[in-house]
């Protein structure tokens, strides 16, 4: 398919020029890496007893590189503020969900809540965690909107940017908390491991979710009063 | 083995071919799914890549932070489709303006 | 066990060139709703391809978020960017005036 006249065909002929280059270049460079890496598989696997989590990559994400999650939390909040500062929320077309649609949500979206919380638990010891629970619940929020539920007036201001900050306020109040007591920031001592990675992934997860379906709502919410 | 070959080929290719499509359509939405499908490929090469452990147990590092890349991706895109959206109220269509 | 490898080779090579197909149609798809499915439908296999590579944690963040979420905005995306297109400016003026407003 022709994509516009602004390109001429030299100009595209020279593109897939490069690209092959490139992608020559690339294969090169896959084709001489070593066929053995362990990375950090071994320490990983060394320090797995000592980080509470049971399943390595939860590990990773929420002890050993706990710091790498605690900033896209931020990053994710970041991303919903530049998407609220463009503009309120588009109106929502007027028409009835279809029968479809409203029995099915019906259905889905408490097994979609009961999943979140199963995948939320299971991280620990199975493929899971935070992010796969926060998805779920982002999944089932989506549903809602798309039935024409809106949130309720009174909980559009506070309660529901207090539930947006849930997850990164948790995770640096436990860091800060931890510096009160002599470690480092994010340095779990062993014993109180788990549930310190449990108690930081379910704030997480909820504020994962919420945020996702704002995200998804794509704006600010009015509000009455300034 | 000769799965982490054939899965790091596929996404060097899957990165060129957004790329190719990033610089060639115009439309913003395509632009988008351009730059998602260029992230899917890199996505697929640092994974494929994390399989070549001798203990046949790949290294969790790399899947961690693709999961954290994939959750930065989906907030980048919702972002985009927003300035999208803004820039085609503001000109009337969903294409960057031509330099004059 | 040489035939299961085989196998196993010749499913990856089917998926890897399936992944590398869908990804052209769907961006040069002359339709956007199709090229938007049809990127719903490249994740899904994505996910499937994480699974072949272990990689089972990265398997459901995909399906969810990059297949589900990902191709639910596009569309939410597709739909207002179609429905803009018929106002124009007054619609603007009145988005400027609540960005530009007392916050």
């Amino acid at each position: 398919m022709d994509p516009d006249n602004n390109n001429s065909t030299l100009f595209r002929y020279l593109l897939i020029a490069v690209l092959i280059t490139m992608t020559a270049g690339l294969v090169y460079a896959l084709l001489s890496l070593p066929l053995l890496a362990s990375g950090l598989s071994f320490q990983v696997t060394q320090n797995l007893q000592l980080s509470g989590v049971e399943n390595p990559v939860t590990a990773v994400l929420l002890n050993f590189r706990a710091y790498d999650t605690f900033l896209e939390m931020g990053v994710l909040l970041l991303a919903l503020l530049a998407v609220w500062s463009l503009g309120t929320l588009p109106k929502q077309r007027e028409t009835a969900p279809g029968e479809v649609l409203n029995s099915l949500s019906g259905l889905l979206i408490p097994i979609l809540v009961l999943m979140a919380s199963y995948l939320l638990w299971v991280g620990a010891s199975a493929p899971g965690g935070a992010f796969q629970a926060g998805s779920v619940l982002a999944a089932a929020g989506v549903l809602l909107i798309l039935t024409g539920w809106q949130l309720n007036e009174k909980l559009q201001g506070l309660p529901l940017r207090f539930a947006l900050v849930a997850g990164l306020s948790i995770f640096m109040a436990v860091g800060v908390v931890l510096m009160l007591f002599g470690r480092r920031f994010l340095e779990y001592p062993p014993s109180v491991a788990a549930a310190l990675i449990l108690l930081i992934e379910a704030a997480a997860t909820v504020s994962i979710g919420i945020t996702l379906v704002a995200l998804f709502s794509g704006g600010r919410p009015e509000s009455e009063q300034q | 083995m000769s799965a982490v070959f054939v899965y790091s080929l596929v996404g060097i290719g899957l990165f060129n071919l957004g790329l190719y499509a990033l610089i060639i359509y115009p439309h913003l939405l395509r632009k988008i799914l351009a730059v998602n499908i260029m992230g899917s490929g890199v996505f697929l090469v640092l994974v494929a890549l994390a399989g070549r452990t001798a203990s046949g147990v790949p290294d969790p590092v790399p899947h961690a932070m693709v999961i954290t890349g994939i959750v930065v991706a989906v907030s980048a895109t919702a972002l985009a489709l927003v300035l999208m959206l803004r820039v085609s109220a503001a000109t009337g269509q969903p294409e960057l303006p031509e330099e004059k | 066990m040489e035939a299961l490898s085989l196998l196993q080779f010749t499913f990856d090579t089917v998926l890897g060139v399936t992944l590398l197909w869908l990804a052209w149609r769907a961006l040069a798809s002359e339709n956007l709703f199709k090229g938007i499915v049809l990127f719903i439908a490249f994740g899904l296999l994505m996910a499937l391809a994480w699974v072949r590579l272990d990689a089972l944690d990265v398997a459901l963040a995909e399906a969810a978020i990059g297949a589900g979420l990902t191709g639910a905005l596009l569309l939410v995306a597709l739909t207002r960017l179609d429905s803009k297109q018929v106002t124009d400016k007054a619609d603007n003026k009145i988005d400027e005036a609540e960005v530009d407003g007392p916050r």
